[in-house]
């Protein structure tokens, strides 16, 4: 029982950041219509901006605010430069666009940082707290309580605000915003710079417990990928919930079977997930018109 | 396959020239294999400008990748199915070249043949449930098909030689043992303009014309009676059977296979030629082939630069020649003349 909750709650850790970047690329899906493979350059940027900010000498929460906005500007600046003069493309060039993107920003951040594995200070020490058995790092517990306000928060912004609003009409028919006189490039720009945002929020917080370097933007991308498929792409309750199972398979098969298949166990369970349910787990059934 | 298609490239040369002999000039322009025959003219002249041997080694791989690609582009371009995952099948040509003659004791050219014909047996089991989800889903399930196949490759060590990879002994074709950067050259040449001239037939054949039925439209495609997974599903296999017969020359070309060879990274690399070069253009698959094992070799002057620059070229060519390198030139083309 103890072994099984360890398992479980280093799965949510790693799910919670797989959720957000799931999260991210709903958000730039839903506004327009990319999968946005350099989703995971934005968690790579979030922890290494901090991580050398902080090296520089300036505070933790300073040098953490300054790495989301670098992220953010990073994030507005591949819609403005990159997918904007491509609009109207087909889904696969948009695509090999934002592949292109992650290899630059791989490439660039080699060349400002370095190759190394870095790692953060985590916020509230590194000794464990035991529950039922279980030895929890306390930065596991920031992970999952930040990746909870990103959620909470996102959802009362949509939800609750006219701006908030506009991005959702955005996603559900960019003509007819339009006619009802919303921006939709602010709207769809928005949503490139939140999602960049959010991906750099997850990289600072799982920094301390996964270190960070220029490279591990392609798997998470990847993972973040597969867990908004399994949710149900353009959900973004599915893309939560596609993370942190994601996550949780993944420690699960690490722990009882060999960590050599945790790819594999996950990947064969997406594989019948979408057997079954084509669409994903929350995904709404479309039918084509003709 | 590599013996046939030996034979097969005089062949697709000549058959052009004889049928179009007895009717107009005109009409050679527009035989369907006329591009295979430009193409093989080019591949026979391409060596006149290397300035040093070791372009015959780049241009070898150049011809092998195009091959897969070629492949890949039947499945993406024509009949619009995406395939995140195809160096798989790229791994198993590779890993049954390099198992065949180890483990088993077979001739080389064999094992190649074994390795396709497994290749398209998996393709056509895993294709059918697969092939059923649409887009980016269809996109996720092959991804993860392909990862599977890796980690198979990785963690089957007493059979694979796990991470480390394992050597491959050389190809020997009727007491021909196949070695050196230009030997390869032609070797690979020849596969690709055979690979060229299969897929030429195919996309002007009744099951071409279904293929890309389906590209514009399943629902119509079906009520045209056109049998839509049955189709998608030998387009799935086809490609499949490319791309391990790529992989399989990549193998011995190098005579070390690592896992690597299936990895995603090489998946979206294969990706990405199909689209940079062009999607339903074969001669578009040799060029984002070309640029996408050129370009890294050109670009290592820029050491640590590089990826930034790759990055930015990628970017920049599929912003500015969106439909792809080779059918927005055409395109280009024939605008300026009327």
């Amino acid at each position: 029982m103890a072994e099984l909750l360890q398992f479980a709650f280093s799965g949510l850790t790693v799910g919670a950041v797989y959720a957000l970047v799931a999260l991210g690329f709903t958000l730039i899906y839903n506004a327009s219509d990319v999968i946005n493979f350099a989703q995971g350059e934005f968690v790579m940027l979030g922890g290494l901006v901090t991580v050398f900010l902080l090296a520089a000498g300036l505070p933790l929460p300073v040098a953490a605010l300054l790495a989301v906005v670098a992220s953010t500007l990073v994030g507005l600046a591949l819609y403005r430069f990159a997918i904007e003069p491509a609009r109207g493309a087909n889904a696969v060039t948009l695509i090999m666009i934002t592949i292109g993107a992650s290899i630059f920003l791989r490439g660039a951040a080699q060349v400002i940082f370095d190759k190394r594995y870095h790692s953060l200070p985590p916020l509230f020490g590194d000794t464990p707290i035991r529950f039922g058995g279980a030895a929890i790092l306390p930065q596991s517990l920031v992970v999952l309580a930040g990746a909870l306000v990103i959620v909470v928060l996102l959802w009362a912004f949509v939800d609750r605000t006219l701006f908030g609003k506009a991005v959702l009409a955005t996603a559900a028919n960019k003509l007819a915003a339009r006619l009802v006189g919303i921006d939709t490039r602010l709207t769809v720009g928005f949503s490139f710079a939140i999602s960049a945002a959010i991906g750099a929020i997850a990289g600072i917080l799982v920094t301390p417990i996964t270190l960070t370097s220029y490279n591990i933007g392609t798997l998470l991308a990847l993972k973040g990928f597969a867990a908004a498929m399994l949710g149900g792409i353009g959900s973004a309750v599915g893309a939560v919930l596609g993370g942190l199972l994601l996550g949780l398979l993944e420690a699960l098969s690490a722990g009882y079977l060999s960590s050599e298949f945790k790819d594999a166990v996950a990947f064969i369970v997406i594989l019948a997930v979408l057997f079954v349910r084509p669409q994903g787990l929350l995904g709404r059934a479309r039918v084509e018109r003709v | 396959m590599s013996v046939r298609s030996l034979d097969e490239r005089p062949a697709a040369q000549e058959q052009p020239l004889s049928k179009a002999r007895s009717t107009f000039v005109g009409s050679l322009g527009r035989h369907r294999l006329m591009p295979v025959l430009l193409l093989a003219v080019l591949v026979a002249l391409a060596p006149l400008l290397f300035p040093s041997g070791f372009y015959y080694r780049i241009f070898a791989l150049v011809y092998i990748f195009a091959l897969a690609a070629v492949g890949l582009n039947l499945l993406m371009g024509y009949a619009g199915q995406v395939s995140l995952g195809h160096a798989g099948f790229m791994g198993i040509g590779a890993y049954a070249a390099a198992i065949g003659p180890a483990h088993f004791g077979l001739p080389g050219w064999l094992s190649l043949i074994i390795g396709a014909v497994l290749s398209a047996l998996i393709a056509f089991l895993v294709g059918r449930p697969i092939l059923r989800l649409k887009g980016h889903y269809l996109a996720v399930a092959t991804l993860g098909f392909g990862l599977l196949l890796a980690i198979v490759f990785t963690s089957e060590a007493e059979w694979t030689g796990g991470p480390d990879g394992m050597s491959v002994s050389r190809l020997v074709l009727f007491g021909w043992s196949v070695r050196g950067s230009e030997t390869w050259y032609w070797v690979s040449a020849v596969l690709f303009l055979a690979g060229a001239a299969i897929a030429y037939n195919l996309i002007e054949s009744p099951a071409g014309r279904a293929m890309r039925a389906i590209h514009d439209s399943e629902t119509a495609a079906g009520v045209l009676g056109v049998d839509v997974s049955r189709t998608k599903l030998l387009v799935f296999v086809i490609s499949s059977v490319y791309a391990s017969i790529a992989g399989s020359s990549l193998a011995f070309f190098n005579g070390l296979v690592t896992p690597d060879v299936a990895g995603f990274l090489r998946s979206i690399e294969l990706v990405a030629m199909v689209v940079l070069g062009g999607m339903g253009s074969v001669v578009g698959s040799l060029v984002g082939a070309a640029v996408l094992v050129l370009l890294p070799q050109a670009l290592t002057f820029l050491h640590d630069y590089e990826h930034m620059v790759l990055g930015l070229i990628i970017m920049g060519v599929m912003i500015f020649l969106r439909d792809g390198i080779v059918p927005s030139i055409a395109a280009a083309f024939r605008g300026r003349r009327g």
